[in-house]
């Protein structure tokens, strides 16, 4: 069974909830906080493992659209950030996922050039390595209530287009979802084997193809159309 | 992985204030610390979520821009230079300007506060006081939605109500970017999509909630009511509307006096003053609310037209059809022809119905509810403009043609709204000295002889609220205080007294004439403003030009209550209020600013704040939000009163602060079953209201498509009764006060010419007004702001990527960077708001973003529009409710090299404080 | 992708040190000297590199992945490489025997090292430009060119260095073939391109980030053809004409040298990671 993140691309608003809920909950553990650097000056600069764009999308026979894209690591199965890292820092556990170990991280930035998703950033303070750890200290926390051994991310996003859970296990609803919404993992080609899935935009501006009010006494004058109204009730 | 698990943590529960959603929050400390704040699973409001600010939160009380003791300037104002004094010194001097006033003339203090949440204990205050001069920040605000709502339908958009989140099939979201209520509006969105329902966006900007809408009609700016009477006019041609719905629960039916007489274009009364419809069952006059009264839509009686004759006679003109708007508003005909018949098909064809049987106050019985499931939402896009009031009545015309209001999948109310306009009170504004106010400041004029005029006809207010310019400013007009203080326009005043609101800044119009304003002197050196008290939080811009510096508490330092008595935090099925308490103790020498006032009350023995005897009457304001009662048995909570068991009603309970913080520092009442639909006309509704204390008895009302206050001002404006208008405002007034909603052209329109461009400004998500910008995490997201150019005019002008523009209004120019945007209305820019900073202001560094490239196009506006032909300059200003018109800005653009700081660079502003007082 | 100057000087130093320790190692020209160079260049390119360590203290740590990591090989070979040879070097400090076997074993690992430091960049799908054979040829070119200057004799030096003026030049026109020929889109990054074209409207945060200053951001003068041509002048053709017209080798090795700090410099800055689509949206160098 794996447990990941299926992103909703049509119903985020990019509010960045998710951006700063995952800082706190991050920062807020003893190994892996995130400090700032200059952080009240010209170029504050800090490690955020979730970060959202906002792209537009252009066609012609449509207006354009605005999609807001969070990016976060996408947990791959096949992880190219393990085998570079020289140190064993980056590894994978026995469930699957990808964590870093802090304390035998040299800061040698390798394993983020290696990630294509561009999901690991180099805490500026401590100088190690940080990535999206799924909240493992939540999801897999027993003296957390059930429903909240979720990511802090999923826990906070307000529009509810965060989900977690097993996308391929296609008895579940997140797993009807996926296959309903056409889920897809970004950049397959580069053999990563995500196991998070993005939900793609549903289609939009249809309006229009629709039907048009027919008039009640075509050409009729306002004593006409209360009589016909009026009368009609 | 080991991290240690946050379980073990405390958790305290309170109410977040990084904005002014009031979401519930968990609060996780570690030796006292703040560690993690999440969303409260149990609140109303948020159920769990929270938003990016919310989030931050932790960052806010550790922010190196909280104030950290009172403050009394020792340079000139807006040089920094302070020094700390004590609390008691403080309120010494803060007692002495204020005795002296309120002993002499109580209207030379001037005391506005900001997005405090707590009215109704400033304004006690202030009435208690006696000056006529209070307001919070509504008129720069939402004014116009805020009162178009009450006197239309007893409720409104702002904050007053929301979508049937549940059960609306398509929502159409009007100039809406984040809103109060903005994680109820995300929960809201994403669980429309979850269910398959649409959402329509009209907004000229598709981002946040309107870029995951499913349809965007990308409007061109201010023509809102253009479009909304065009489908009123499409949806009545078809034949569209709800009869019944408009014959039993609005003034539809009810008859108008005809002929040009005094009181021609009012409502027909009886003997006894009751409103007159026709009775179907007799074909004879009856009183709107009589007993088993079946109003008849038709009327019938020889020259009077119903309010419904009146309307369709109106909106069926041609002048009102898809193809006669559409090139004005830029939406094409058929496209708004598909909308009306769309929303016609949603509301009557997927009509929903409720099994649940209620009595309407006529005691008709239903054996259902029967609900259109057609949602609307709409903010600042249409408010913020100076046609606002009437646009955000047309929205509600359109939705009662609909039936979509109190009926389920439409706007539901929050308690305790709804509350007919009849409840709400007129303004009171004679100050005598040494006395309080004799009512409220705040409230709704029924005609001209409400206004807030003195006996010479000059304003009562020094904001010139309730005057012929803008009879229903019915939230005061906080935006031209300081200039007209500075300008001495009705009167000269003493004291400046600021809570809460970045008045020399990001809220005020011109800025820059603002810092003149405050930093002005007279003849004899003396500053023309004399005194400027003001409670801050944070080191914002508008410290520097106070005088004495109240420093307040973080919101997670003090008490606070989101109480029935102001902007509610329920929602459409349940009653809501709650606390904040003080989860951490402050390490600073600072106060909570409604304590302050409970202390400086006593001080001056106000009337209220002492006993008998003349001792403090409240020891602070978490013993005033207990014991203060309203009126007797009404308190500012609802939750837990008398012995712990009774809600609504109740004798204080001095316990039950610690009840709210039991329950996770909310309370909560579910609306009973056949009460929650229909609130207005249901006699269950009305009965639990007045157990619950909302409303002393039953007040049943219908909705008014014909808004008859109004009227009675182009009565005057026509001549008629004693209150006569200046005869320079007579016509402007008789095109206003149109008692049927209708679209005049933002005043600026005659510009368009020279200033193609409409310029606007949106909420950001993840930042709240000018506090976002001290918070480590949230200015790292946004640390300055662009101005986003529409695809075509950035492809003619000849931009390339990095570029600057000069952008040019009628009342000045800024210099910025700009970016191109496709999914934007094509005569719009546009930027975020509030990003720019004054250098040195919030304890961040000379060189902050903020303030290098960071910009405001405030400095761009004017709080009067340019002369007229007479030299004439009329407010940039609703003339219906005074509601500043920040939308309707204009501009030019110009291409110019890229530039190392935006423009204007106004001096720095760090403070300097030259004494310290030992910690 | 950020051009460190730690990495840049680790790369050109140890390239050529480990080139000329290599040439030592096969005995071209053995002597004190050479030895002594060779290990200065390698030496310095390897503490240079410990700069490039958020954490250098750790830096042991990074022997223990050597089944993965080719960080990990390339510390075992340096390692190795240096002390293999510090017999051979030994010994002909104080004039001992040639030591010929170690010597050639020494050679193989100095080319191995060389090959495990191109192999980092060149097993990195994500960066398509590195991602190819070439990688490991130019490297190992490079240093068999630096390695030539002190140990072989003029005339094949030159020969060697034009051949690798040839080889870079290829190569940068070949690269941006291929990275021009994968088509590689902000839509195809995003998924999102099936429906229109994607342009970035507002990326996640107004100021810097470790993502955009390490992999996202490049220098102006990236894909400049000037600058590349510089590149070959100094690593290729000039010390090719210094060497022929009879200039000292020291001298024409620091010209080369200078070439091939700006040849990395390039190979950095013009290497663009995939997860710059998500911001910048193209992965060619810009030609103005
Ligand atoms: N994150 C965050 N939330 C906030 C605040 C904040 O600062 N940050 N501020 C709070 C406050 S004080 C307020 S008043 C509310 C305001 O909440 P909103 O009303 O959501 O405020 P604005 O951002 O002013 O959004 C106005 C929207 O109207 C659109 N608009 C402008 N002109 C027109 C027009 O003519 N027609 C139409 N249809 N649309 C138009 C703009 O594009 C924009 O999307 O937000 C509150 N919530
Ligand atoms: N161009 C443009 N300008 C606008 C608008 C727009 O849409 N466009 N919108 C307008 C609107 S609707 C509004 S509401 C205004 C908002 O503008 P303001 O009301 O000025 O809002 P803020 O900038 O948040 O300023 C509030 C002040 O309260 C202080 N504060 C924060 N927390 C506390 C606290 O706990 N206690 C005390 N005592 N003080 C605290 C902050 O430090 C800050 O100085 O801006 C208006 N200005
Ligand atoms: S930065 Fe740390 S985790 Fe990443 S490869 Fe280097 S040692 Fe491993
Ligand atoms: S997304 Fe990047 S960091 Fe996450 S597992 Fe894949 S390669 Fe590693
Ligand atoms: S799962 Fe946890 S670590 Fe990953 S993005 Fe969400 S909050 Fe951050
Ligand atoms: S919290 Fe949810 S809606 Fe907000 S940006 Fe993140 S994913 Fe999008
Ligand atoms: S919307 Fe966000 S900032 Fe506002 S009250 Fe809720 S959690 Fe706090
Ligand atoms: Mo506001």
């Amino acid at each position: 069974m794996s447990r990941t993140l299926v992103i909703d691309l049509d119903s985020c608003t990019g509010c960045h909830a998710c951006t700063i809920a995952c800082k706190g909950w991050q920062n807020a553990n003893e190994d892996t906080r995130l400090p700032d650097a200059e952080a009240y000056g010209a170029a504050p600069f800090g490690a955020f493992l979730n970060r959202v764009h906002s792209y537009e999308v252009i066609a012609d026979d449509t207006p354009a659209r605005l999609i807001h894209y969070p990016r976060t690591c996408v947990h791959c199965e096949n992880p190219p950030c393990v085998p570079v890292c020289p140190t064993g820092a980056s590894h994978q556990t026995a469930d699957g996922l990808v964590q870093i170990d802090a304390k035998r991280c040299m800061g040698c930035g390798l394993c983020a050039w290696a990630c294509p998703y561009g999901a690991r950033e180099l805490d500026p303070v401590a100088g190690v390595m940080r990535k999206c750890t799924l909240c493992a200290n939540r999801i897999d926390d027993p003296a957390r209530p059930a429903e909240d051994r979720i990511p802090a991310c999923v826990r906070a996003c307000p529009t509810g287009a965060r989900h977690f859970g097993d996308p391929t296990d296609a008895e579940s609803p997140l797993g009807r979802l996926v296959a309903a919404r056409g889920g897809f993992a970004p950049m397959p080609e580069f053999g990563t084997k995500p196991t998070s899935r993005y939900l793609p935009p549903r289609p939009k501006d249809r309006l229009g193809a629709g039907a048009v009010p027919t008039p009640l006494v075509p050409g009729g004058g306002l004593q006409v159309w209360l009589d016909k109204l009026l009368g009609r009730g | 992985m080991s991290a240690q698990p946050l379980s073990d943590d405390e958790i305290r529960k309170t109410t977040c204030y990084m904005c002014a959603c009031r979401c519930g929050i968990d609060v996780h400390l570690r030796s006292g610390e703040v560690r993690y704040i999440e969303g409260n699973r149990d609140h109303p409001v948020n159920r769990g979520v929270i938003c990016a600010k919310g989030a931050a939160g932790i960052m806010q009380v550790t922010a190196p821009a909280r104030l950290r003791a009172p403050l009394k300037r020792v340079g000139p104002r807006g040089s920094g230079a302070f020094e700390e004094i004590s609390w008691d010194e403080a309120l010494q001097i803060a007692t002495g300007w204020l005795a002296k006033i309120r002993s002499e003339a109580p209207e030379k203090l001037a005391f506005f506060t900001g997005r405090d949440q707590s009215q109704s204990f400033t304004g006690w205050w202030a009435q208690a006081f006696g000056t006529p001069n209070f307001a919070a920040h509504g008129g720069f605000c939402s004014v116009n939605v805020a009162t178009a709502g009450i006197m239309s339908i007893g409720g409104a958009f702002w904050e007053f109500g929301e979508p049937d989140w549940e059960r609306a099939k398509i929502l159409l979201l009007f100039g809406v970017a984040e809103d109060h209520d903005s994680n109820p509006i995300k929960r809201g969105l994403g669980a429309m999509k979850a269910r398959g329902a649409r959402v329509v966006s009209i907004n000229p900007i598709r981002t946040g909630y309107n870029a995951v809408a499913d349809e965007w009609l990308g409007i061109t700016p201010g023509t809102d009511g253009l479009l909304i009477l065009a489908l009123v006019h499409e949806l009545l041609i078809a034949g569209g509307i709800d009869l019944d719905y408009l014959a039993r629960f609005t003034d539809a039916p009810c008859l108008l006096i005809p002929g040009e007489g005094p009181e021609s274009g009012l409502y027909l009364r009886d003997a006894e003053g009751r409103v007159q419809v026709i009775d179907r069952r007799t074909g004879a006059l009856a009183p709107f609310d009589g007993e088993g009264v079946d109003p008849d839509l038709r009327g019938g009686l020889a020259g009077h037209r119903t309010v419904f004759e009146a309307l369709a006679e109106r909106y069926l003109n041609p002048g009102h059809s898809a193809e006669a708007v559409a090139d004005r508003v830029g939406i094409p005909a058929g496209q708004i022809r598909a909308l009306a018949a769309e929303l016609a098909r949603v509301a009557f064809d997927e009509a929903i119905e409720i099994d649940q049987p209620w009595t309407d106050f006529r005691g008709h019985h239903h054996d259902r509810m029967i609900g259109r499931p057609v949602g609307f939402h709409a903010m600042r896009g249409i408010a913020a403009h100076s046609n606002g009031f009437q646009t955000a009545r047309a929205l509600h015309l359109l939705q009662m043609l609909l039936g979509a209001i109190e009926t389920p999948g439409g706007l539901r109310f929050k308690p305790p709204y709804p509350k007919p306009l009849a409840a709400h009170p007129v303004p009171h504004f004679t100050a005598t000295p040494g006395a309080p106010l004799k009512g409220p400041h705040l409230g709704f004029p029924r005609g001209p002889a409400d206004l807030a005029l003195l006996p010479d006809g000059s304003a009562a207010r020094i904001d010139e609220a309730f005057t012929w310019e803008n009879p229903f400013s019915a939230h005061g007009l906080m935006q031209r205080v300081i200039g007209n203080a500075h300008a001495g326009r009705p009167y000269k005043i003493d004291t400046l007294f600021l809570y809460m609101a970045n008045m020399a800044w990001n809220s005020s119009m011109n800025p820059g004439e603002v810092a003149r304003w405050l930093t002005d002197r007279d003849e004899t050196g003396a500053y023309v403003i004399p005194h400027i008290i003001l409670s801050d939080a944070y080191a914002s811009e508008t410290v520097a030009y106070a005088d004495l510096v109240l420093p307040d508490t973080t919101y997670l330092e003090r008490h606070d209550a989101i109480s029935l008595l102001d902007r509610p935090i329920g929602r459409g099925d349940r009653l809501a209020d709650s606390i904040r308490w003080p989860v951490l103790a402050p390490d600073r020498d600072v106060r909570p600013f409604q304590s302050v006032l409970i202390d400086l009350g006593a001080r001056l023995g106000l009337p209220g704040f002492v006993t008998a005897e003349g001792a403090p009457a409240f020891k602070d304001y978490a013993d005033y939000l207990v014991t203060h009662q309203r009126r007797p048995g009404i308190g500012v909570l609802a939750g837990w009163r008398g012995d712990g068991t009774e809600h609504g009603r109740g004798a204080p309970n001095p316990a039950q602060l610690d009840r709210y913080i039991e329950n996770g520092g909310v309370f909560q009442a579910e609306i009973p079953p056949e009460a929650q639909f229909c609130k207005p006309w249901n006699r269950a509704w009305q009965d639990w209201a007045v157990k619950m204390g909302l409303q002393d008895k039953p007040q049943p009302y219908l909705f008014s498509l014909w808004c008859e206050p109004l009227r009675r001002f182009q009565l005057a404006a026509e001549g008629h009764g004693a209150q006569q208008p200046p005869d320079h405002l007579r016509l402007s007034l008789l095109g206003a006060m149109d008692p049927l909603p209708h679209w005049t052209a933002p005043q600026n329109t005659d510009t368009e010419a020279e200033y193609p461009l409409h310029a606007l400004t949106q909420r950001p998500p993840a930042m709240y007004h000018s506090w976002g910008s001290m918070n480590a995490w949230l200015r790292q997201i946004l640390g300055h702001n662009v101005l986003y150019i529409p695809k075509p005019v950035w492809r003619d002008i000849g931009f390339r990527a990095g570029d600057w523009a000069r952008v040019i209004s009628p009342h000045g120019a800024i210099e910025v960077a700009v970016a191109p945007m496709a999914a934007l209305n094509p005569h719009t820019v546009w930027t975020w708001n509030a990003i720019g900073k004054r250098k040195g202001a919030w304890g961040l560094s000379q060189d902050a973003p903020e303030a290098e490239k960071g910009f405001l196009l405030n400095h761009l506006m004017h709080d009067l529009m340019p002369p007229d032909a007479t030299g004439a300059r009329v407010w940039n200003a609703d003339p219906v409710t005074g509601q500043a018109a920040w939308f309707d800005l204009r501009v030019r653009i110009e291409r110019i090299a890229r530039r190392r700081f935006s423009l204007p660079r106004l001096p720095e502003l760090s403070l300097k404080i030259l004494r310290r007082r030992p910690a | 992708m950020r051009a460190v100057p730690s990495v840049i000087l680790f790369t050109t130093l140890s390239g050529a040190g480990f080139g000329t320790l290599a040439a030592a190692g096969l005995g071209l020209g053995a002597g004190p000297g050479v030895w002594l160079a060779g290990y200065g260049l390698a030496g310095a390119g390897l503490i240079a590199s410990g700069f490039h360590l958020a954490h250098p203290l750790r830096a042991p740590l990074a022997f223990r992945r050597w089944r993965t990591s080719w960080l990990s090989r390339e510390a075992w070979a340096a390692v190795a490489a240096l002390l293999v040879l510090a017999a051979p070097a030994a010994s002909a400090l104080i004039g001992g025997p040639e030591l010929r076997f170690l010597g050639a074993l020494g050679a193989g690992l100095c080319l191995a090292t060389v090959v495990s430091t191109a192999m980092i960049y060149a097993s990195l799908r994500a960066v398509p430009r590195w991602h190819h054979g070439s990688v490991p040829l130019t490297y190992l070119a490079c240093a068999g060119t630096g390695g030539c200057f002190l140990t072989t004799a003029p005339g094949v030096t030159a020969l060697a260095c034009l051949a690798l003026a040839v080889l870079l030049g290829a190569v940068f026109v070949l690269g941006d073939r291929r990275v021009a020929a994968l088509g590689l889109t902000r839509g195809w990054a995003t998924g999102l391109g099936s429906s229109g074209t994607v342009r970035s409207f507002e990326l996640p945060r107004s100021g810097p980030s470790f993502i955009t200053r390490e992999l996202v951001e490049r220098a102006a003068g990236a894909g400049s053809p000037l600058l590349r041509l510089l590149s070959l002048l100094l690593a290729g053709l000039a010390p090719a004409g210094l060497l022929l017209a009879g200039t000292p080798p020291a001298a024409a090795l620091a010209v080369h040298l200078a070439g091939i700090l700006l040849s990395r410099w390039l190979f950095f800055t013009e290497a663009t990671h995939v997860a710059a689509l998500f911001y910048r949206g193209d992965l060619t160098p810009s030609r103005p």
